[in-house]
């Protein structure tokens, strides 16, 4: 009945922070974080692996926590403030991260490496010098299907030992 | 020569350098195929077919095609006007015999997840809001699911082409089996069951494909290992020359031989773009992938060893039963992965009389095709079980029975020799590689922590794993079947005006390293410095032809193209320089980038010789100035392949309470001939370990008795993580490859190849003192209790026929 239906709201406006950036914008409320930053921002370093918040792959920080960008609507990020692997790439905040993750080649075809970083730092933000086990914990959210994940670990201690 | 000189010449290969590729995948700047876009691009998404088999009795795509965004709607009855059909075939295989396939579906659906029909439309979600607006009239059909029930006469086929489900059978023999096992003094006997699975890179297939109507040239981004084969593939399908096909591949996220094949839906988006003429992506999603990418292993098999009193290896009789899919993979077929668990079981072992059969049933499943390591890790398994058993049989150390038996590392002049099952292999290094890992693993001490732990009721066991395999596949294996993939990989190799050397090789890169491994070679060969040599693959536009990512084939064949390539470049150069210099070449070298008189002194810089040849050749006093490109390629003549070997250890805890299996070490020993990025090669075996891992552990696709996988998410198959996988320890023993002159093996399969095997025999060992074993793999949690619990669980008397 016409009287009874709500009219359905296929965009909304969000303002928010991106990479350190003012963004304001129409978005389709449909539309999930991940795809929002990948096909409206051009910000492709976030990938879209699994859909279902398994993978890992897809994990951006919002707010300072690390989030899957897939389980995230981005009308759900209006007010807040969202930084993707290229922000902290940018800005320096990884560097010793990343420099690790290339010397001891904690990655090969890379789908899974900007993910895995985002994580890595969460995890190093909050504990100094993680165990190995602490690291192979943190991270057993993030899905590689190439290094078998030694690699990665070793990475992030040498990344710890350096911060230290 | 300076000690940057001294380097460049002499230290490029074999040393442990950090991939360039690297630096952008840590900073997000990969680039895979969603992350491309053209303009006025459209998405295409799939309706796929709910039911295993099935009729359409009738196909409604009016109200899809009416909604926002939408601009066409393909069953296959349309793409039929612009592509042609295919059928697999071998054609050393004559009785291999699959049916034929489409683009799309017509008629009638052959497995869960089979394409029906495509939507093309301005984004992903509206293609995806229109596909639930398709009406499908179904008529279910009966599937045929379970590969025996397959193959008992009277059962239907899987499909209404073909006479019979029986897709392959092979029988080898040698020797007097019947006298090895009659005068045995122990005989074994081990049924074993493989789960079927899937490779699951973490970024799924993709394509994007444009036609241009005004040159008919269709251009196509695919995230594949072989573009030189999908070139072929497109060019002929679709009626198009070849030079109009153009097939490249940005960054490919993984790919483990799962991106190695033809897919129905990929050929579909390309015909869907010549119908529509603009360009259409098509990134498949991860439940899609599933119910579309190939399948692998599936197999069970029963086996029996004959060992005399002394460890011997008398006789060994292996009968597998492979369950393919619907279908046969194009182009490189299903049978790969039960021809090579037949042929390899065995083969690191004297063993003089064998007794082998393979079948492989087709089934209303996804069509199975290559996966890492493709059969190796069936067939080591078996053997390595069976070893396993008979030692224990006879209170033998399953290390002195592996010793005893291993073929001999021979000297070079012998002729190669055949292994158990018929193939030739080249020197090895098995019981050198044996030494290695035991050292490595510290074998005595673990046995004896072992026994003291069962005392206390803890079951760890210790399992071992020796491995040949084959790599560096030549043309010998596709070529006499008639299939398009190149055995060959060439390289080009230009002296750019900036005195940079530019290399392109048809050799792709998925993470492997090849590029930079082969950057390392370029280097070397031609004295310029590491960051003045550029190397790029996968461009069929750019590339010298050759066969791309597959058999562990990159550096070992690739770079013995570059080191050709290197020879004759080097010689052109310092045959201009002789002429610039007006002097003889003899004694000219390349170092560090500069020509080096035969007194060392400095003469020029390949960048001043660059310029003059390019753009003032008037300076060079030669009546023809040669060639600053030269191309390269390489396939071995002087065998079929190149014979790896290694040894594999696995120490496993097995919790006998919850059945949970815990890895606690991996060790590999591995002979891959010369070694060119140490770091690189260690990190290929370490991921091929943790696929292994999965396999033995964690991966199934699990199928319902009417056809469905059950559990086609990434929720639900489970793959490895972090928490639960073992430090692995990697260690080398070097017998360089003789074909060549670089001396490489292949290496990116071996640590799949053995895992299994040895974390099979590592749980049977934990089992051992309890009178069971684990038969089923995955070894679930509810398959330990099962073995241990419910005797009905566990695996049957193997039956074998009479010899």
């Amino acid at each position: 009945m016409d009287d009874l239906s709500v009219r359905c709201v296929e965009h909304a406006n969000i303002q928010f922070t991106l990479n350190g950036k003012d963004v304001n914008c129409l978005v389709p409320v449909r539309r999930n974080l991940v795809d929002f930053l990948r096909q409206d921002m051009g910000l492709t370093a976030a990938h879209v692996g699994c859909e279902v918040g398994v993978c890992g792959a897809c994990n951006v920080r919002v707010d300072g926590a690390v989030v899957r960008g897939c389980l995230m609507l981005a009308v759900q990020v209006d007010g807040l403030s969202v930084e993707t692997l290229e922000g902290l790439a940018e800005s320096g905040e990884i560097a010793a991260l990343q420099r690790a993750f290339v010397t001891r080649n904690a990655m090969q075809c890379g789908f899974c490496t900007p993910g895995m970083l985002m994580t890595a730092n969460e995890l190093l933000q909050a504990r100094a010098c993680p165990s190995r086990l602490e690291i192979r914990d943190a991270i057993s959210g993030n899905y590689c299907r190439c290094t078998g994940y030694q690699a990665i670990v070793d990475a992030i201690e040498m990344a710890a030992g350096e911060d230290a | 020569m300076s000690a940057a000189a001294q380097t460049a010449a002499g230290g490029l290969i074999g040393r442990s350098v950090a991939r360039a590729d690297a630096e952008r995948f840590v900073a997000g700047r990969g680039r895979y195929l969603d992350d491309l876009v053209l303009a006025d691009m459209q998405h295409v998404v799939f309706y796929r077919s709910p039911f295993a088999r099935a009729r359409l009795r009738a196909i409604n795509v009016d109200a899809a095609a009416a909604m926002p965004g939408v601009s066409a709607v393909v069953t296959g009855a349309d793409l039929a006007t612009v592509c042609a059909g295919w059928t697999t075939r071998f054609a050393m295989w004559p009785a291999h015999v699959s049916a034929p396939q489409n683009p799309l579906a017509i008629d009638e659906v052959f497995w869960q997840g089979e394409a029906v029909a495509a939507v093309v439309a301005a984004t992903r979600a509206q293609a995806e809001d229109a596909l639930e607006l398709i009406e499908i009239d179904w008529e279910e059909g009966e599937p045929v699911v379970d590969p025996r029930v397959a193959l008992e006469p009277g059962c239907p086929p899987c499909h209404p082409a073909i006479e019979h489900n029986l897709a392959l059978e092979r029988k080898i023999g040698k020797g007097d089996v019947a006298a090895a096992f009659a005068g045995a003094a122990q005989v074994v006997r081990r049924r074993f069951s493989f789960g079927r699975q899937t490779g699951v890179p973490l970024e799924p297939r993709g394509i994007l494909a444009s036609f241009d109507r005004r040159t008919g040239e269709l251009d196509i981004q695919q995230s594949h290992q072989a573009p030189f084969q999908m070139q072929e593939i497109y060019a002929s399908l679709l009626g198009l020359p070849l030079e109009r096909v153009r097939v490249a591949s940005p960054d490919v996220g993984g790919a483990f031989g799962i991106k190695l094949h033809a897919y129905a839906d990929e050929i579909a988006v390309v015909a869907i773009a010549m119908l529509l003429g603009r360009p259409v992506k098509f990134q498949v999603d991860r439940l899609e992938s599933f119910v579309s990418d190939v399948h692998a292993r599936d197999a069970s098999v029963e086996a029996q060893l004959a060992v005399d009193a002394e460890g011997h290896l008398l006789g060994l009789d292996v009968d597998l039963l492979f369950c393919f899919g619907a279908v046969s993979a194009y182009p490189r077929s299903s049978i790969g992965e039960a021809l090579q668990a037949l042929d390899l079981c065995g083969s690191a072992y004297r063993i003089d009389a064998f007794r082998g059969r393979v079948r492989g049933a087709f089934v209303n499943k996804v069509p199975t095709g290559a996966y890492r390591a493709v059969g190796q890790p069936i067939a080591c398994a078996v053997i390595e079980q069976l070893i396993d058993d008979a030692a224990a049989a006879i209170g033998m150390d399953p290390v002195t029975m592996r010793r005893r038996n291993h073929l001999p590392a021979r000297p070079a002049e012998a002729p190669m020799l055949p292994a158990a099952g018929g193939i030739p292999l080249g020197p090895l290094s098995l019981d050198a590689c044996m030494d290695q890992l035991l050292e490595n693993m510290d074998y005595r001490q673990l046995r004896a922590t072992q026994d003291a732990l069962r005392q206390r009721g803890v079951y760890r066991g210790i399992g071992l794993c020796t491995f040949v395999e084959l790599t560096g596949v030549g043309a010998g294996l596709y070529g006499p079947n008639q299939v398009r993939v190149a055995g060959k990989e060439g390289v080009r190799l230009s002296l750019l005006p900036s005195g940079h050397i530019q290399c392109r090789t048809s050799a792709t890169d998925q993470g492997q390293g090849t590029r930079t491994g082969l950057t390392q070679i370029v280097a070397q060969a031609m004295g310029s410095p590491l960051e003045t040599v550029a190397v790029a693959a996968g461009d069929t536009s750019r590339d010298p032809l050759g066969g791309g990512a597959w058999a562990s084939r990159g550096i070992s064949l690739a770079g013995e193209a570059a080191l050709l390539a290197a020879a004759q470049l080097r010689a052109n150069i310092l045959s201009i320089a002789a002429a610039l210099g007006e002097q003889s070449q003899d004694g000219l070298d390349i170092v560090d980038g500069m020509i080096i008189g035969r007194d060392g002194e400095a003469l020029m810089s390949l960048a001043e010789l660059a310029l003059k040849a390019h753009y003032d050749s008037t300076a060079i006093k030669l009546d023809v100035i040669p060639e600053l490109t030269v191309e390269r390629s390489y396939a071995p003549t002087g065998k079929p392949y190149f014979a790896a070997n290694g040894v594999q250890a696995a120490q496993v805890e097995v919790d006998i309470e919850t059945g949970m299996i815990r890895v606690l070490d991996v060790w590999v020993v591995e002979d891959c001939g010369r070694i060119v990025n140490p770091l690189l090669t260690d990190e290929q075996i370490r991921g091929g370990v943790v696929q292994g891992i999965g396999a033995a552990l964690f991966e199934q696709c699990i199928y319902s008795e009417n056809g469905q996988m059950s559990n086609a998410s990434l929720a639900d198959y489970l793959i490895p993580m972090a928490s639960e996988m073992p430090q692995i320890h990697v260690g080398h023993v070097t017998t360089p490859e003789r074909e060549t002159s670089l001396g490489a093996k292949g290496v990116g399969e071996a640590g799949t190849v053995g895992a299994i095997g040895a974390i099979w025999c590592a749980v049977n060992d934990a089992l051992r003192p309890l009178g069971q074993g684990v038969w089923q793999q995955p070894f679930t949690p509810a398959h330990v209790l099962d073995v241990l619990h419910h005797p009905e669980m566990r695996q049957g008397e193997a039956r074998l026929p009479p010899f």
